[in-house]
């Protein structure tokens, strides 16, 4: 670890330099991405969605999930009492709108995470220390992304059984590879740059190296990176709970979709039961991929022009 | 292409040159990613192997999962799948299986997998296939124009429409075009079927047969278009602006060809070439992308065959249909690096 360095009158570590300069650079690049407007509108709109899926309960009451205590009648169009009719247990649409947003968010955020943690330590590894060990690890990265996505989560899903946890590890462990090509490349070529063999001639060991200069450069890509796979995480979620392969207790927009279907709202031409949920997908998607490429475009100068 | 008129016996020496170098090389790099290809299918092969026998718990538990209830069932269940041998003999029984076509037996059809398989495989090739050209061509054409002509209302409209096509869910879009247009709205009455290949009184043979497949087609076909359409336009475009800034375009333009031609002639063939790519990769996705069309719009094809196998669930045949979807990946994935190898030779190295 770096000592304390006296530099004129006032005493400043390098850690507090370090973190000073880091904090510069998040400004700057908070201001790009003010300056960009759909990047915005997906923040807001997310911000939106974040806030009514943490203030569920206050919303609506939780007994409106409940079959047994529906109060509607079957598949009613909306009117002033539920504002999006009713579903083919009389429950308030809105009220498992409101309710599914939590889960659908929920998995979106959960599986990122893991597929986030797989992907980062897989390309880091690789990317880092080569050799064979490298090689395999690429390898298998290369085998994974050849995998075709759906029939290997439905798969899993099918092996593992149909629970909240199980769909998140299903969408985290299928949807890790590029994340792990992404930081791999990444790492790569900040191996490779001055001040990382500067370091390395100073004596610094493979945990300094990767903690000190591997990591605060790749993790931008990263977070730039998880926003596009959350956004591709909700979609994985609500394909497979439309297939009947998610939690079946618990009401996402999904699960939402499948029961619609399954019950001939397309038929019947029930809208109210199978627009919203599709439009809630659509909006938190397009949030999460605009916010993603605002990211993309305020940390890698490169995209700027574009 | 050469700025210089230069005299035609050069002209031709340059061209056979060229052809030269074209081939050059080409023998050793498709051979490496053939044994890429090879090393890719060996691990496939592991994973579902292991992904329907070693994953969590006991397979004949997960795959006899309510049907088994006595020790002797079970037992009997083991027997006839080869259970209770050791693993590694299992997995050599399982490869010569493979070799010799033998993918298992389907429980909910009562017939072999492999030819279960066949069956079903022509109605998602002509469903994948359609929407993959016409996807493609619309995709590119529409990913020109918004590229060449940056910020014009075309571009803004593409981008817009291709991005919100991205971030919605296929079978959802699928499910509205049936409401509206298969069962209609309010009193305007659906002009298409909601679903099926064809009529059943109708022999698919004749034309006749070809016209009411088509009119069967129409929905499904249009909504994978419109899925696989936002993926090429953003690829086309993206790839067309990289080619902007290229310095043989201010050539193409200082010589004096207008825009259109430096556009047809210049930029397009070289930013067609990652578009190429991936249209050949997503071809292997054709049975992912098929199972949830394939369902909302009861098409009997691959995808249908994967969520009714997915309800039984019928292990053998899910297996059967992981291993060919992915299979058709690992192709697709080697027909798109020769061709790429092919054309452009700098990637061979």
């Amino acid at each position: 670890m770096s000592a304390p360095v006296a530099s004129g009158t006032v005493a400043v570590t390098s850690r507090q330099l370090a973190r000073r300069r880091r904090r510069a650079a998040f400004g700057r690049s908070w201001r790009r991405f003010r300056g960009n407007r759909a990047g915005m509108v997906g923040l807001v709109v997310l911000t939106l969605f974040l806030l009514v899926a943490l203030c569920a309960p206050l919303l609506a009451s939780a007994e409106g999930l409940q079959v047994t205590k529906a109060t509607g009648g079957v598949l009613e169009p909306p009117s002033s009492e539920y504002w999006l009719g009713t579903d083919a247990y009389g429950r308030s649409v809105l009220t498992l709108l409101i309710w599914g947003a939590r889960i659908s968010l929920f998995v979106g955020l959960m599986a990122t995470l893991i597929s986030m943690l797989i992907g980062t330590l897989v390309g880091l590894t690789s990317g880092y220390f080569g050799g064979w060990v490298g090689a395999v690890l690429f390898r298998l990265t290369e085998w994974f992304l050849v995998i075709p996505f759906l029939p290997l989560a439905i798969v899993l899903a099918t092996v593992l059984g149909r629970s909240l946890m199980n769909i998140v590890i299903v969408i985290g462990v299928t949807s890790w590879p590029g994340t792990a090509l992404l930081i791999r490349s990444q790492v790569l070529s900040i191996k490779e740059r001055s001040y990382v063999e500067r370091s390395r001639a100073l004596g610094a060991g493979h945990r300094h190296l990767i903690r000190r200069h591997l990591l605060p450069n790749v993790v931008p890509i990263v977070f730039a990176n998880t926003t596009l796979t959350v956004a591709v995480a909700i979609l994985s979620e609500t394909t497979l709970s439309f297939l009947g392969l998610g939690d079946p207790t618990r009401v996402s927009w999904g699960s939402m979709l499948d029961d619609a279907y399954s019950v001939g709202a397309i038929t019947t031409g029930s809208w109210w039961y199978f627009v919203p949920p599709g439009v809630c997908v659509v909006l938190v998607v397009l949030s999460f991929t605009l916010v993603g490429q605002a990211l993309e475009e305020v940390l890698n100068p490169k995209l700027r022009e574009r | 292409m050469s700025i210089v008129a230069a005299d035609p016996t050069a002209a031709a020496a340059e061209a056979a040159q060229v052809n030269r170098h074209r081939r050059r090389g080409f023998g050793r790099y498709a051979g490496f990613k053939v044994l890429g290809a090879l090393g890719s299918l060996m691990f496939m092969l592991v994973v579902n192997f292991f992904l329907f026998r070693v994953l969590p718990g006991d397979p004949a538990r997960t795959m006899g999962r309510g049907r088994l209830s006595t020790p002797e069932q079970l037992a009997e269940f083991k027997k006839t799948y080869g259970l209770d041998e050791p693993v590694l003999q299992q997995f050599g029984t399982y490869l010569n299986n493979l070799v010799h076509g033998d993918l298992g037996y389907s429980i909910l059809y009562h017939k072999d997998v492999s030819e279960v398989l066949a069956e079903r495989f022509w109605p998602t090739m002509l469903l994948v296939g359609t929407s993959t050209v016409l996807a493609a061509a619309i995709g590119v054409w529409l990913g020109i124009r918004a590229g060449w002509d940056r910020g014009s209302p075309l571009d803004r409209f593409t981008t817009g429409g291709s991005l919100t096509l991205y971030s919605m869910p296929e079978w959802w879009l699928g499910l509205l075009l049936i409401a509206a247009f298969a069962v209609g709205i309010g009193p305007l009455p659906g002009i298409f079927p909601t679903g099926g290949l064809h009529s059943v009184d109708v022999d698919p043979t004749s034309l006749k047969g070809v016209l009411d497949t088509a009119w069967h087609l129409a929905l499904p076909v249009v909504t994978l278009t419109l899925a696989y359409l936002a993926d090429y336009a953003l690829i086309m475009r993206g790839s067309l602006i990289d080619e902007l800034r290229s310095d043989y375009l201010t050539t193409a333009r200082a010589k004096g060809l207008r825009d259109v031609r430096v556009r047809d002639k210049h930029a397009v063939p070289n930013a067609l070439l990652p578009t190429t790519t991936v249209v050949a990769l997503n071809f292997g996705f054709v049975v992912a992308g098929a199972i949830t069309i394939e369902t909302i719009f009861s098409i009997p094809g691959l995808g249908l065959l994967t969520t009714d196998a997915l309800h039984v669930p019928d292990y053998w045949l899910l297996q059967g249909v992981f291993m060919l979807s992915s299979a058709a990946v690992i192709a697709a994935n080697l027909a798109a690096n020769l061709l790429y190898g092919w054309l452009d030779p700098r990637v061979r190295t």
